[in-house]
């Protein structure tokens, strides 16, 4: 007589040590494999885009720093630059490289952050301390620039709010080789381990097609060898003329995503050096008049963020606030796929996949 | 101690050993207590921070505080929880951990049973806990407590059974079950210890030993990322206490288990070194081998659980059965050869 088996309706989230954050998955197991899941948002919705329609432009950049609240600059500079766009301004170069380095910053931040909670998702408890301590180094440089830790309220349109005080470059300067020697102490630390990498290997795998299909951007695309990095593809801002490689592989899988972004710190660290060496003189912000009023009309600006593509789209009307206002939020577009990859898999590898897919539940829910 | 053993029972000596009992239990409490100390101060060391450093002079205090503050927390059963069952669970689970102590020679003459089955005794005793965690998982009525406790069912399950079986290989060296008969056998310089001519019933024991422990990387019963905290979600304030009591007693069993089978017992690794008593050099390997299982925690990440369990059927198993062929016939061979 066979033995009579029941499916299990688990609920993980919206407070789970894994969900990084409330972010809220229910899924039909069958023993530990499961059957169906089912993602549920919003836990951390406060209308952003709404808001957005009652503030004027600049109120909004504070609301962007809450979406990604892990990568906050990229955030600012993605609204910023829509409303540049709108407005055809013309943006002092100094700015920009300010811009280019606290974002390339930010993206070490964040992939460190991400490091250490994938690990720590793993299982791994020392990485994610190691990760917090090199990230510590970048919150405080930016404390240092801007007077926050996480919500940075940087940029303006037309510019940054503070110039770099004195030393701060050479702060960067500095970083770059200690990150390069701490990033080869992660590789002896983590990349060989063969648990890890019995863990990570072929797991979550999904083609090229799939990807695209799904819209996924940033590394949850490029581990498929799509060769897509706005930064090169369609250059905001100076980065065109930072030598630097848009690395990709094409097993698909969360081992692939994982060396990905480990490969991305060490070419934000190239653009960092040679933004240092370039850094001009000037003023950090262009004349703007002291009501912003773009223009009526439509613009849609985007930029690689460290989870992928964001964008954000202003309708203006003329008026000192937006008419609408959207962001295309990376981390909820990628999260589409999960319901797909996650048929047939354990729970183990629910939270293996989930983390390396790289959600910021601010952003998902926005 | 020894020539009390082999006495007839007096109310004296009944007396003596629940004494001597009540030292060791008090004894271990100490231990657990300032085990959990260093775990956390070496974690912390390894991992570039200070860690408990403000109760008490260097945070020696810490865990009597965290132990206090558990003891006086409200004790919360949830209410669709199998109460009874609940209840019992910690203690099902808690016992065995200080039985098991009785039958480890701390030293030549400190010891508290001399049990001629003493490695069985152990095994067999160390599995009982595994009902009082999968109870713990049934009884709580959450879906994590019961996915911790049948992983932790099918894991203590399937690797007892290589932890035996390497240790069949040190059994037959020495031709006793008796752990300080098998001490004995590993007198003189370190190159008589087991873990040399028994390097891989070594390696699988420690390998089997860390999963029976439930330890980093194979904490998968209560894998904090997947389901929150196991079997013992649900638990709180002193039952929680005794879980954690029987985890950490359990380290402590094991890493005296581990030195008495292949790292001489008591035992100095040169002949010249025996004027320093047996029972530093006991304490020396003890924590080296304590270290080693603190170490691994800092270190590693967590294994699957089909990899878990693939591991120990698939690999271990057929290495350890392999070691006592190998041992047998090398043992065999010996004596031919000396007559």
């Amino acid at each position: 007589m066979a033995l009579r088996t029941e499916e299990l309706l688990l609920n993980v989230g919206p407070q789970h040590p894994s969900t990084h954050g409330v972010f809220r998955i229910v899924v039909k197991i069958d023993g530990e494999i499961i059957k169906e899941a089912t993602p549920v948002m919003g836990y951390l919705h406060r209308g952003t885009e709404k808001l957005a329609e009652n503030l004027n432009y600049t109120q909004i950049i504070p609301y962007t720093d809450r979406m990604d609240y892990v990568s906050a600059m990229t955030n600012n500079y993605v609204l910023v630059s829509a409303v540049e766009k709108l407005m055809q301004l013309e943006v002092p170069e100094r700015a920009e490289f300010l811009r280019v380095i606290v974002m390339e910053l930010q993206r070490i931040a964040s992939h460190l952050l991400w490091w250490g909670t994938y690990l720590l998702d793993i299982g791994a408890m020392s990485p994610f301390l190691f990760a917090f301590r090199d990230r510590e180094i970048i919150i405080e440089l930016f404390n240092e620039l801007c007077g926050a830790r996480l919500t940075y309220f940087y940029m303006r349109v037309g510019g940054v709010k503070w110039d770099a005080p004195d030393g701060w470059i050479q702060k960067v300067r500095d970083f770059v080789p200690y990150m390069r020697e701490r990033l080869k102490l992660y590789d002896d630390l983590v990349s060989g381990n063969e648990i890890f990498l019995a863990r990570i290997k072929g797991v979550g795998r999904y083609d090229a097609q799939t990807a695209i299909d799904y819209g996924l951007s940033g590394a949850n695309l490029r581990c498929t060898g799509v060769k897509r990095d706005l930064r090169k593809d369609q250059p905001y801002s100076v980065y065109d003329r930072f030598e630097f490689d848009v690395p990709t592989r094409t097993e698909g899988d969360c081992y692939a995503r994982y060396l990905l972004r480990i490969e991305e710190i060490k070419q934000s660290l190239r653009i960092l050096e040679q933004a240092v060496e370039m850094f001009p003189e000037g003023p950090v912000m262009a004349k703007v008049p002291r009501v912003l009023r773009p223009p009526e009309g439509e613009v849609y600006s985007r930029v690689e963020s460290p989870r992928g593509e964001i964008g954000c789209y202003v309708v203006s009307k003329g008026k000192d606030s937006p008419y609408r206002l959207k962001f295309r939020r990376p981390s909820f577009v990628n999260l589409q796929i999960l319901p797909k990859l996650l048929v047939g898999e354990s729970i183990t590898n629910l939270i293996t996949i989930l983390g390396a897919t790289d959600i910021v539940v601010g952003e998902v829910d926005a | 101690m020894g020539e009390l053993l082999t006495r007839p029972l007096t109310w004296g000596s009944f007396l003596t050993f629940f004494l001597m009992a009540v030292v060791l239990l008090l004894i271990i409490l100490f231990m657990v207590t300032y085990a959990i100390y260093a775990e956390r101060k070496i974690l912390g060391y390894m991992q570039s921070r200070i860690g408990p450093n403000r109760t008490g002079k260097f945070g020696l205090l810490q865990t009597p505080a965290d132990v206090l503050k558990l003891l006086i927390k409200e004790d919360v059963i949830p209410e669709k929880a199998d109460r009874p069952l609940f209840k019992l669970a910690p203690v099902i689970a808690f016992v065995p951990s200080f039985v098991v102590l009785a039958t480890i020679p701390y030293s030549e003459h400190m010891y508290f049973a001399d049990l001629d089955i003493g490695v069985l005794y152990y095994v067999a005793l160390s599995g009982l806990t595994v009902i009082g965690i999968v109870l713990g998982g049934w009884a709580s009525n959450n879906k994590y407590a019961l996915i911790g406790g049948m992983r932790s069912a099918a894991q203590l399950v399937s690797y007892a059974i290589p932890l035996v079986i390497s240790a069949v290989g040190v059994v037959l060296m020495s031709g006793t079950m008796n752990l300080r008969g098998i001490v004995e056998g590993q007198a003189g310089w370190f190159w008589n210890w087991n873990f040399i001519p028994q390097i891989l019933a070594f390696v699988v024991f420690v390998i089997s030993a860390i999963a029976e422990l439930n330890r980093t990387p194979f904490d998968l019963p209560e894998a904090e990322s997947e389901l929150v905290a196991g079997y013992h979600v649900e638990y709180s304030g002193f039952r929680f206490a005794f879980f954690m009591l029987t985890e950490y007693v359990y380290m402590i069993a094991m890493s005296a288990l581990i030195t008495t089978l292949f790292f001489g017992g008591w035992h100095a690794p040169a002949p010249f070194l025996e004027f320093i008593p047996g029972f530093i050099w006991f304490l020396l390997k003890f924590c080296g081998v304590f270290f080693f299982i603190i170490w691994l925690r800092g270190t590693m990440p967590r294994i699957r659980i089909d990899q878990l369990m693939s591991l120990g059927w698939r690999v271990l198993l057929p290495l350890s059965l392999g070691n006592i062929f190998v041992t047998a016939i090398v043992m065999e061979i010996v004596k031919a050869i000396n007559g």
